[in-house]
């Protein structure tokens, strides 16, 4: 594997994605005594950062349909129990 | 060399053992619920648990967060490389990625001493309380995963590896991507949601 393969390789691509995200994160709600809204981009934009290490650094994305399916509920269920319990708690 | 028994990474299979999966999704639930009480004793006191969140250090919890994303690329790539039977390279990443699980562990003390120094424990309120549980669990994690780096590591002394070997190394990757995946909820709970 050389640098360029690395550099082109999809676990590559992904983590650009995850450290700009994590950035969008940090530059949007960072900022303390934001609104409520910002803190839940964030807790959403965590979700989508979890199911990007699922799909393809824990290499679920060419998992059998039951263990993909299972992974994709979690984070249904994840992001749906937060973004609920953030706006009624 | 090409390891004989090395799995394709784009068969449609289960990486590692079923048994590992049945362990990392009840620790994936387990932790949801530590998430969701989180929030749930943030409601019943919306400015303490704020006030108490701009104590943290924002820049160790982002490099944190950094370190383990890129330890994480470190694990998948390094898997890869053994994959293809580039031991040595897959050596030379998967060393990497166990200095960046050290590393996690050396900010999590500076933090740890940080706080401790500014008088804030375990006891000073229902905020600290859930800080030092949550992060205290999730470092339980990174020690445990840094043993499964370690026996990623010695495997890449070994010219080939059977099948039974290679689910063994798939399972201890994913369990180092779940303390990353862990960690990914637990920044923008303690130091992002005001």
């Amino acid at each position: 594997m050389t640098i360029h393969d690395f550099l082109r390789a999809k676990p590559t691509r992904v983590w650009l994605v995850l450290v700009a995200i994590t950035v969008v994160s940090v530059v949007t709600a960072g900022g303390h005594g934001s609104g409520s809204r910002i803190g839940l981009v964030a807790l959403v934009l965590a979700t989508v950062k979890a199911r990007f290490v699922g799909l393809d650094f824990m290499e679920l994305r060419h998992a059998p349909r039951l263990l993909r399916t299972l992974f994709e509920l979690y984070c249904v269920a994840i992001a749906g129990t937060l973004v609920v319990v953030y706006l009624v708690a | 060399m090409i390891a004989p028994a090395a799995p394709s990474a784009t068969a449609r299979r289960i990486p590692g053992e079923e048994g590992t999966w049945v362990f990392l999704f009840g620790d994936m639930v387990v932790f949801g619920v530590f998430f969701t009480t989180f929030l749930i004793q943030r409601g019943h006191a919306p400015q303490l648990f704020d006030r108490s969140r701009q104590t943290l250090n924002l820049g160790i919890g982002l490099a944190n967060t950094l370190v383990l994303l890129t330890s994480s690329l470190l694990v998948a790539t390094g898997v890869r490389a053994l994959r293809d039977g580039a031991n040595q390279l897959a050596r030379r990443l998967l060393v990497a990625a166990f200095g960046c699980g050290v590393l996690f562990v050396g900010l999590k003390a500076v933090e740890y001493t940080q706080k401790v120094h500014q008088g804030h424990g375990p006891g000073t309120n229902n905020f600290y309380l859930y800080y030092f549980i949550l992060t205290g669990l999730h470092l339980f994690h990174v020690v445990i995963g840094l043993g499964a780096l370690g026996f990623l590591i010695r495997q890449t002394g070994r010219p080939e590896l059977t099948e039974r070997r290679w689910m063994v190394v798939e399972g201890a990757a994913c369990f180092w991507h779940l303390v990353d995946l862990l960690w990914i909820f637990l920044f923008p709970l303690l130091y992002l949601v005001s």
